[in-house]
């Protein structure tokens, strides 16, 4: 095994050229757990935790512009404004000792359907910048994740940050796990309102072979909100919407019976939990914050 | 490879390291250091829990090759080295009870002295939190949870 250690972007990308199955690592708390177990053997590893950009953030106009291995602890501490929903994701990632190392481009890079960021990114908006020696390609979040354990990315490509829209209204994340710490996701679930476009979006995870939107139930939302004048009125969501809103968020689910929880378990919590973040996004909106929730 | 790092304010090199190998499996077994503990090797536990650069992390999900140039402190660090006066973080945990088998003290000791250095006078939800990353299967936390509001209470006291 080799040990890459490029000090600067340019060099990671020229080494990934040169080596395509190099596996980059960062915060390690995915490929550590599978050279540790022995289920990995890479040729060559990639550190990318001298790149200091990639550990980075800023604002871009109407996005954030997260650097791919920005700790979920930075995040939690410095974007919980702009993205409210990928801070309230990011507080359920493991503990404190992962938070401090794991990141959203490694959550990206392993592409698990458990992974915590998925659901926050799909609702807000995002786009997943990847670079490689020929150049850059944005790629939107729900193009990004192409099956179970895979992504979009080229051999040769590094996720070099990944754009997200920043709050126009309300956000909230939902996760079911047997604790609060150190918890897989049974099944998670996102949602943003977006007063602004006069639309909703949402993201669900660990419940089909890869994170989804559910754009049926974003829709039919979207045209209640629409036609009856809520966004305007802020009068409450008729109970036969929500109703009708949260089965079409189990129906946008395809999962599988497994260690974690049944196929028939997660299409039930999908539902309980689009119920209740949605009536949680719409208090907000329509009285400003409430309460300090566990979600 | 060879790595150089810093740990508990001494220079250390570990040659012929593997490549693939952790920051946790260098410290034990090359740099003789046996306090971080290693059990889950998957960063469930918190048994390896020690400070790289300042930030607590589990030693096992650390590539070795990521700890070069880089600042590590250990539970061995936490003991006065010239009187081997324990850490008031150590003493608290001695003086409640915390410690039954011991495996997990290492850690818990890092991430606590942690917190008390971030929050001097953390809520028990603070406490919680901090910890939530570290498993103890002999105590049921109790103790613990003590131990950290004693040393907090007399960190405040020699304030």
């Amino acid at each position: 095994m080799d040990f890459l250690r490029p000090a600067a972007w340019e060099e990671a990308l020229a080494a990934k050229a040169a080596h395509p199955t190099a596996v980059p690592i960062a915060g390690g708390t995915d490929v550590m757990v599978e050279i540790n177990f022995d289920h990995r053997r890479p040729a060559h590893l990639l550190d990318l935790t001298r790149i200091g950009e990639l550990h980075e953030w800023d604002e871009d106009g109407p996005d954030i512009r997260l650097g791919a291995a920005v700790p979920y602890a930075r995040i939690l501490d410095e974007l919980r404004t702009p993205l409210p929903g990928l801070a309230l994701a990011a507080h359920t990632v493991g503990s404190p000792q992962i938070r401090n190392r794991g990141s959203v481009g490694g959550n990206l890079g392993a592409a698990s359907p458990a992974g915590d960021s998925h659901p926050p990114l799909l609702a807000a908006g995002a786009v997943v910048e990847a670079e490689s020696v020929r150049g850059t390609r944005l790629i939107p979040v729900e193009e990004f994740y192409t099956g179970v354990k895979r992504n979009a990315l080229a051999p040769d490509e590094l996720i070099r940050a990944v754009r997200v829209r920043k709050a126009t209204g309300p956000q909230q994340f939902s996760k079911v796990g047997t604790r609060n710490a150190m918890v897989i996701a049974v099944c998670a679930l996102g949602i943003a309102l977006h007063p602004d476009s006069r639309t909703v979006r949402t993201g669900i995870g660990s419940a089909a072979p890869t994170p989804v939107r559910a754009r049926a139930a974003e829709d039919f939302l979207a045209s209640v909100l629409d036609e009856e004048g809520l966004w305007e009125s802020g009068r409450p969501i008729a109970p036969s919407a929500v109703r009708q809103f949260a089965e079409l968020c189990s129906g946008a689910c395809n999962p599988i019976d497994d260690v974690r929880g049944s196929a028939r378990y997660r299409r039930h919590a999908v539902g309980v939990m689009a119920r209740r973040t949605l009536g949680w996004v719409w208090q907000t909106y329509t009285r400003g914050e409430g309460e300090a929730r566990c979600a | 490879m060879r790595v150089t790092f810093t740990v508990n304010g001494r220079t250390q090199r570990a040659d012929d390291v593997w490549e693939g190998e952790s920051l946790l499996y260098v410290l034990r077994e090359r740099l003789g250091l046996a306090g971080s503990k290693n059990a889950c090797e998957q960063g469930e536990c918190g048994s390896c829990t020690v400070r790289l650069d300042g930030v607590p992390v589990c030693a096992c999900l650390v590539a070795a090759g990521q700890a070069e140039g880089r600042e590590v402190e250990t539970v061995e660090g936490l003991a006065d080295r010239a009187t081997g006066e324990l850490s008031v973080v150590q003493q608290a945990f001695v003086d409640s009870g915390a410690v039954q088998c011991g495996f997990c003290t290492p850690g818990l000791l890092v991430a606590a002295d942690d917190l008390l250095r971030q929050r001097p006078d953390p809520s028990d939800a603070d406490i919680r939190e901090a910890l939530s990353g570290n498993l103890c299967r002999c105590t049921g936390y109790e103790k613990i949870l003590d131990a950290v509001r004693l040393a907090a209470a007399r960190t405040g006291e020699a304030d």
